[in-house]
């Protein structure tokens, strides 16, 4: 990539938030479905997708994919984010037509294309040809947003909602739940409350 | 048939009833169980808890991990129907969008309303809260006193199932032998909170849910209910053995399919539908209850949801139930030559001295609970434990800047993972990510606490609803305008709730979350957003200072009755929707009493 292009892409990229910011969704016709309702049928399984159309392109679909296995990525008690699919939750959640979604969008896009652009500009690659210690090297800069320059406050605020939406995509699945070690949500004939020797090592018996 | 249509009711009932929530439900419960020929009118959809909960659903099957949107606004799986803080066509008003004077209104439009998702807790009013203007010079004092509910607590207590403790405490009433269930287990977080916040001299204590920790006693609560009418024994015992008794899991707020939880449509309208006598319109948005040529009422208007056509029903007795904002809506749009200002509102007041419970919140993070073992923490699903108002002491003394009380709720424990579960976290991981990011979530998750302070509202002259002149319904029908104020009593007491909160979580060697405000102002939840909304048409001793008597009675029409929450006098720090029920259940035995004696 040659430094012409790299640079409309850093531009882009700073322009992107306060142009996806504006008004954002409402002039996509993909984003003018009226949700779920005020009664709808709480019994029935829902896939992203079903309830109003998923908007990510390809090479979205893809940085998010990867994105979100930097956040959550396997280890020796589960897999990674994208393996239960949290590609397709972010692509839902930011496909949706609430309020709270169509605030995450522009952000969400716009950190995209940061991305992209803070990839050229410090390799010459996209974020999908970098190594790991090249991507670190780049979510080091933006993974908090107290620590982040303010040239890049923007990009952090972009992490940490990625890094939110990743977890909650990952943690309400059976992966994530076991990968916590919750074990509720199961009939129980009695409830006999914390082992006694729990409670005794807590000075709470 | 008990499921009417609007074309099939029968010819003459003795009493309608609207709303079918803890009032309507209640009042129509013991209504029936006593004989007399109900009409419930309930303005949301047929709603069947039996077959619509999703009781073990996980977030992972609903549209965005479950979490709250407008048209679901406590979360995809919340047993709300068509409601929430906005209904759709169903608007209202508020005189002023600025924070301080903010009302929020909760509506559902379902049979049940808002029993089928509320929080179960069933607090008694005690001795202080019937006569608050007696104690301190500030509200109304009520035209009962605690020994006038106190059997009518036991008797609520007995058929909806509530558990709890009785220990003696200042204000906080024990219940009769037999009436409470034995309480839950405490949880880990719950035994921290209360070992640590003794040491503050804040008590914890058991707290009072509408949640069978065991099966009722069918054997012996119907006859202690129903002293020698052995039809209403024999309904009630056949319901209570079908009643399971809570299984540890699934949160209440989704309802309960297999009724271990008290909501009107799995505990009051099964016995009362079975007595024969209940007939049920649902889709059925009353707008006006009308008036004879000798003052009584009538009956009532109301629209046909499903075909848009106005209707009417008739009966010897109106009980107005829908909800206290709602129930003020329907007597203000009442209108007649005789009461020009809406019907029962000779005093002025219908529609004044609207309150709701004084709300604020801190939680925290506990390195003490960090990393636990796996435990099953799902519980009673919240309220193990409560603390009570303690510093009555102190208030009397004038040590405290407010003059009445709150309770405190809190909560902890390894929850069912979720959105919330490691949203955030950078104040504790400095923006952790990867194998790192794992590793933290594990560590936290668990380790949160929060504390909500519910506190007592003073009824003030700048907090009240009205009609709004212009704004209609889509049923045509005149909406609510609402004005709403704190005064210095409530934002002090709302400074003092986040001052006690970070008190307890520093005393657990914790970490608070974000800002203690020290301004009330920005420490209180808006008004409405607890969703104890009572008053507006007040019970009192004066016809020209209340709207009601002692027995929910309007002064100025004899036949009509208001049963919910708009009667409330005061709104202590006690959750409303047990004395609620206590109250219509006073009521509906009143009413029983003056029918037969033909008085009605």
């Amino acid at each position: 990539m040659d430094r012409r292009t790299t640079i409309k892409w850093v531009l882009a990229a700073s322009a992107a938030w306060p142009l996806l910011g504006r008004g954002a969704g409402r002039a996509d016709p993909a984003l003018t479905v009226q949700g779920y309702g005020t009664d709808p049928n709480l019994l029935a399984v829902y896939r992203p997708g079903e309830l109003w159309p998923l908007t990510l392109t390809a090479p979205q679909r893809q940085l998010a994919g990867i994105l979100a296995d930097i956040v959550i990525p396997a280890d020796e008690h589960s897999p990674s984010a994208s393996a239960v699919g949290v590609v397709e939750f972010i692509d839902e959640w930011v496909s949706a037509p609430y309020p709270a979604n169509l605030r995450d969008r522009p952000i969400v896009l716009g950190g995209f294309i940061w991305l992209e652009a803070e990839a050229a500009r410090r390799f010459g690659r996209g974020f999908a040809d970098l190594g790991a210690a090249e991507r670190s090297d780049i979510c080091d800069d933006i993974c908090d947003e107290s620590r982040a320059v303010t040239a890049r406050r923007d990009a952090a605020r972009f992490f940490a909602l990625y890094r939110d939406l990743t977890a909650a995509g990952f943690y309400s699945t059976p992966v994530g739940r076991k990968d916590l070690g919750y074990i509720g949500n199961v009939p129980l004939a009695r409830f006999d409350g914390p082992p006694p020797a729990l409670l005794k090592k807590l000075n709470l018996a | 048939m008990p499921f009417v249509t609007a074309k099939s009711q029968r010819d003459a009932y003795d009493v309608i009833v609207v709303g079918s929530g803890a009032a309507g439900g209640q009042s129509a419960y013991t209504l029936c169980m006593d004989g007399a020929k109900v009409l419930m009118l309930e303005a949301g959809r047929r709603y069947s808890p039996e077959t619509e909960t999703p009781m073990f659903q996980t977030p992972d099957l609903a549209p965005l991990g479950g979490v709250g949107t407008p048209q679901k606004p406590f979360g995809f799986y919340d047993a709300t129907v068509d409601g929430g803080w906005d209904v759709p066509g169903e608007p209202y008003v508020r005189a002023s969008e600025e924070a301080a004077g903010r009302f929020e209104w909760w509506r559902a439009r379902m049979l049940g309303g808002r029993t089928n998702h509320w929080g179960r807790i069933s607090l008694r009013n005690g001795p202080y809260d019937f006569k608050p203007h007696g104690r301190d010079g500030l509200g109304f004092d009520w035209p009962i006193g605690y020994e006038d509910i106190a059997p009518y607590y036991d008797k609520v207590e007995l058929l909806i199932g509530v558990y709890g403790s009785n220990e003696g405490l200042e204000n906080t009433p024990d219940s009769s032998p037999g009436c409470l269930l034995p309480p839950p287990k405490p949880l880990v977080s719950d035994l921290l909170i209360a070992q640590r916040a003794k040491r503050l001299g804040i008590p914890a204590i058991p707290g009072h849910r509408a949640v069978l920790t065991q099966p009722l006693d069918f054997r012996r609560s119907p006859a202690r209910l129903h002293p020698g009418n052995v039809t209403a024994q024999k309904i009630l015992a056949e319901d209570m053995r079908k009643r399971a008794a809570c299984l540890w899991a699934t949160p209440c707020g989704r309802g309960c399919s297999i009724r271990a939880n008290y909501q009107s449509t799995t505990v009051h309208l099964p016995p009362a539908l079975a007595s024969g006598n209940l007939d049920i319109a649902t889709d059925a948005m009353v707008y006006e209850i009308t008036l004879g040529r000798d003052g009584r009422a009538n009956g009532v208007s109301f629209v046909d949801r499903t075909t848009g056509r106005q209707q009417h029903a008739t009966a010897r007795v109106v009980i107005v139930a829908a909800s206290a904002c709602e129930s003020v809506r329907i007597l203000l749009n009442s209108k007649s030559a005789q009461f020009p200002n809406g019907l029962a509102n000779s005093s002025g007041r219908l529609g004044r001295y609207l309150m709701d419970t004084v709300g604020s919140s801190v939680s925290g993070q506990i390195p003490l609970l960090e990393s636990l073992p796996p435990l099953n923490e799902d519980a009673a699903d919240g309220q193990q434990l409560y603390v009570p108002w303690w510093l009555y002491r102190e208030q009397r003394a004038g040590k405290l800047p407010f003059a009445r009380g709150y309770h405190i709720e809190f909560g902890g424990g390894k929850r069912m993972p979720g959105y919330g579960t490691a949203a955030g976290i950078e104040w504790l991981t400095g923006g952790s990510y990867g194998v790192k990011f794992k590793q933290d979530v594990r560590r936290y998750y668990g380790s949160f606490v929060y504390f909500d302070g519910r506190g007592e509202m003073i009824p003030n002259d700048h907090s009240y609803c009205e009609i709004d002149p212009s704004v209609k319904d889509k049923w045509g029908i005149p909406v609510l305008r609402f004005h709403w104020r704190w005064s210095e009593h409530e934002l002090r007491q709302a400074a003092h709730m986040q001052r006690t909160f970070a008190d307890i979580i520093a005393a657990m060697d914790g970490r608070t979350h974000g800002a203690v405000q020290n301004d009330g102002a920005k420490a209180i939840a808006p008004g409405g957003s607890i969703i104890h909304e009572v008053g507006g048409a007040i019970m009192g001793s004066d016809p020209k200072t209340s709207v009601t008597n002692q027995w929910c009675q309007t002064w100025d029409v004899p036949n009509l009755f208001v049963t919910d929450g708009a009667v409330f006098a005061s709104n202590a720090d006690k959750n409303p929707t047990l004395t609620i029920m206590a109250l219509a259940w006073r009521a509906a035995d009143h009413i029983l009493e003056r029918l037969r004696r033909k008085e009605l």
